[in-house]
């Protein structure tokens, strides 16, 4: 076989790992309605291009922040499928020792900061991360995931500004989904983008389609070349749509009949899949095995997290203080 | 051993931490150019340069946020929010963010920040200026609060402070800055979680923190006259709370009361007096008396600020109070 280009290899890779995330979400899915999962969870489907663009542009020295629906983020950057679940079955392998649970999901392993239960507190965090990068210099960058509901939030105006006027090498990544939780984003914006809004802080913000993860990756380039030389943060606003409700469980009867259909026509895994046939860097049957190949992972994942133990109940006491 | 006040021994402080550790550095409103709303950071910006004494717009959600974030990379931030009552613009970073990261990750990160703030009653600013809420901060596993009364433990308490690898409140009193005091040439931290007899008495222990200390010295200078020692623990740390001096000094007295500026109501008085009933209830000669702010907003007119903040008289008289039935003293 031919050695693959540089650029195949990314193809592939990205590919693989929206499947991961898709795969993986469906079984924490499968899980919650075993109700072997506390709280709630708030899936991904359908944002996988959002995740696997903006990750797959970075280093593995670069730090992301994420958000409540944080399963695919932690993915992306690299963050193993049996130890994420672990940690969303309350299990003492989980990364965060089954302290945290699914929204707040961390991995310093691979630089993810973690996931956040509350709406736009990763902003400022993330611009202190990329103070402390700029300090220490280096040429790292963070990637700041957040949602369109966090867009109105205090933080998301302290923290961009800041950013913006120390010239932080930030990446501020808007998951624009239309809705926040049962609110659309007409109904919460007066303007037609949320980009818009780089510049009243003086930073390019730019709007690009959610859903084609080569969009979301060439953007992600951009920017993070953009940190890196010192010019500072960019808004990155990419157009998606969970194929879910808020949280697993929510039917989202506020959304239109139709809607949810009208997205999953426009499916990131089933373009780019497309895309590798196209251009012949995958055949069907080269495609079907790396299907089957993640999907075996995510089995295992489960097998994995299914049997492993609760924390014992000193943990508690834990890990409060350093 | 020389004598500087307060405000000097809290820029010392920041000085030798920041000669000390390249990784701390200072970031708040006003801290650069202007030195600090009193004074506090005077000449470090001249000192250290921009990297490091870092002026903010009015953000405190992102001052706290951005702290944390620095923090949670291995920077040592020292963040300032003006007065401690616009911390409320921050509350989701310190309480939702800098004291539970550490727990939700499992232990993977810590948050080695400090968060100063100063403020309290007694010079007019109204109510929006004039608080104490550090019970707030108490009451959230995962911080650390100390409020220091002295230049002494000011310097020794900042120091640890910056040292400890926790999120921790540093509360200032605004009405200590000018204060003058001993403060050591050396290099000398003092352990967070201490408290510290501030003078030895038999017949009554007065528990008090800040600016309270002070007035309840001078409560007890004024008590001396009419034959009565008072023993004044200052808790130095409120949170880890160390009770162990004033259970020892209550197995002593017998009697004790609870002095703090803060409004009585949910104030630490409370915590205090239960542990004290948790572990000295046997040596208690009479209930426990706390002096307080009562629950009123602090008002701006003198008569009524007077009025409400406690001072050296109010304490006198609960600590007479609280002597009633006692036995003269031979």
């Amino acid at each position: 076989m031919a050695k693959r280009s540089e650029n195949e290899a990314l193809l592939i890779e990205m590919f693989r790992k929206m499947l991961e995330i898709r795969y993986f979400e469906e079984t924490i899915e499968k899980l919650f309605f075993k109700n072997l999962i506390g709280g709630s969870v708030h899936s991904c489907v359908g944002q996988e291009a959002v995740a696997v663009g903006i990750c797959s542009a970075l280093q593995a020295e670069d730090y992301i922040i994420s958000t409540h629906r944080g399963h695919g983020h932690c993915i992306a950057k690299g963050g193993r499928p049996e130890k994420i679940m672990a940690e969303i079955l309350g299990k003492e392998a989980g990364y965060c020792k089954g302290k945290g649970g699914s929204m707040h999901v961390s991995d310093m392993g691979t630089r993810n900061l973690g996931a956040n239960g509350i709406v736009g507190a990763g902003i400022p965090i993330a611009s202190g991360a990329g103070l402390a990068l700029q300090m220490k210099g280096g040429g790292n960058v963070v990637a700041c995931f957040f949602g369109d509901g966090a867009a109105n939030t205090g933080a998301f105006h302290e923290g961009i500004n800041l950013a913006a006027i120390w010239k932080l090498p930030v990446l501020f990544v808007c998951e624009n989904n239309c809705y926040a939780v049962s609110i659309p984003t007409c109904k919460s914006f007066g303007i037609p983008n949320i980009s818009l809004r780089a510049g009243s802080y003086g930073i390019p913000g730019i709007t690009v389609d959610g859903m084609d993860v080569l969009a979301v990756h060439k953007a992600a380039s951009q920017a993070a070349l953009r940190a890196r030389s010192g010019e500072g943060p960019s808004l990155i606003e990419c157009s998606t749509y969970r194929f879910k409700g808020h949280f697993i469980g929510d039917p989202g009867q506020y959304r239109p009949a139709g809607e949810v259909l009208q997205w999953q026509k426009k499916d990131s895994i089933e373009r780019l899949r497309q895309v590798l046939v196209k251009r012949q860097v995958l055949g069907k049957t080269q495609i079907a095995a790396i299907e089957k190949e993640v999907s075996q992972k995510i089995q295992d994942a489960e097998r994995f997290a299914m049997g492993q133990p609760e924390p014992p109940a000193k943990d508690a006491f834990a890990d409060i203080y350093a | 051993m020389r004598t500087i006040t307060y405000l000097e021994a809290i820029r010392e402080a920041l000085i030798e931490e920041m000669q000390r550790d390249e990784r701390v550095f200072l970031l708040g409103e006003d801290i650069g150019i202007l030195g600090g709303a009193f004074g506090q950071t005077k000449g470090l910006l001249e000192m250290f340069g921009e990297q490091r004494v870092r002026d903010t717009p009015i953000s405190e959600a992102a001052i706290v946020g951005a702290a944390v974030g620095a923090s949670l990379l291995g920077m040592r931030p020292v963040a300032e929010i003006m007065f401690n009552d616009f911390a409320t613009i921050a509350m989701d970073q310190i309480i939702n963010q800098a004291a539970k990261i550490r727990f939700l990750s499992g232990g993977q990160v810590s948050v080695p920040m400090v968060l100063r703030m100063q403020g309290g009653a007694g010079k007019r600013k109204g109510a929006q200026h004039s608080q104490s809420l550090e019970a707030i901060y108490c009451h959230i596993p995962g911080l650390k609060v100390v409020a220091p009364s002295t230049p002494h433990d000011v310097k020794g308490l900042l120091k640890a402070s910056i040292r400890d690898d926790n999120p921790v409140i540093f509360l200032e009193h605004s009405n200590l800055y000018s204060r003058k005091g001993s403060v050591s040439e050396k290099d000398e931290a003092i352990e967070l979680g201490v408290s510290e007899v501030k003078r030895v008495g038999r017949d009554v222990t007065i528990v008090a923190y800040s600016f309270m200390v002070e007035k309840a010295l001078a409560a007890a200078e004024a008590l001396s006259g009419q034959n009565l020692e008072a023993e004044v623990v200052d808790l130095r740390t409120l949170k880890p709370l160390d009770i162990k001096p004033v259970v020892q000094s209550i197995q002593k007295t017998n009697r004790v009361v609870i002095v703090h500026e803060a409004c009585l109501t949910c104030g630490l008085g409370g915590e205090i007096s239960a542990r004290i009933v948790e572990q000295a209830f046997d040596y208690l000669d009479a209930p426990i008396r706390r002096v307080g702010l009562p629950d009123v907003p602090v008002p701006y007119a003198k008569s009524l600020e007077d009025f409400v903040v406690p001072n050296e008289t109010t304490i006198m008289e609960a600590v007479l109070d609280v002597m009633k039935g006692a036995p003269k003293p031979a």
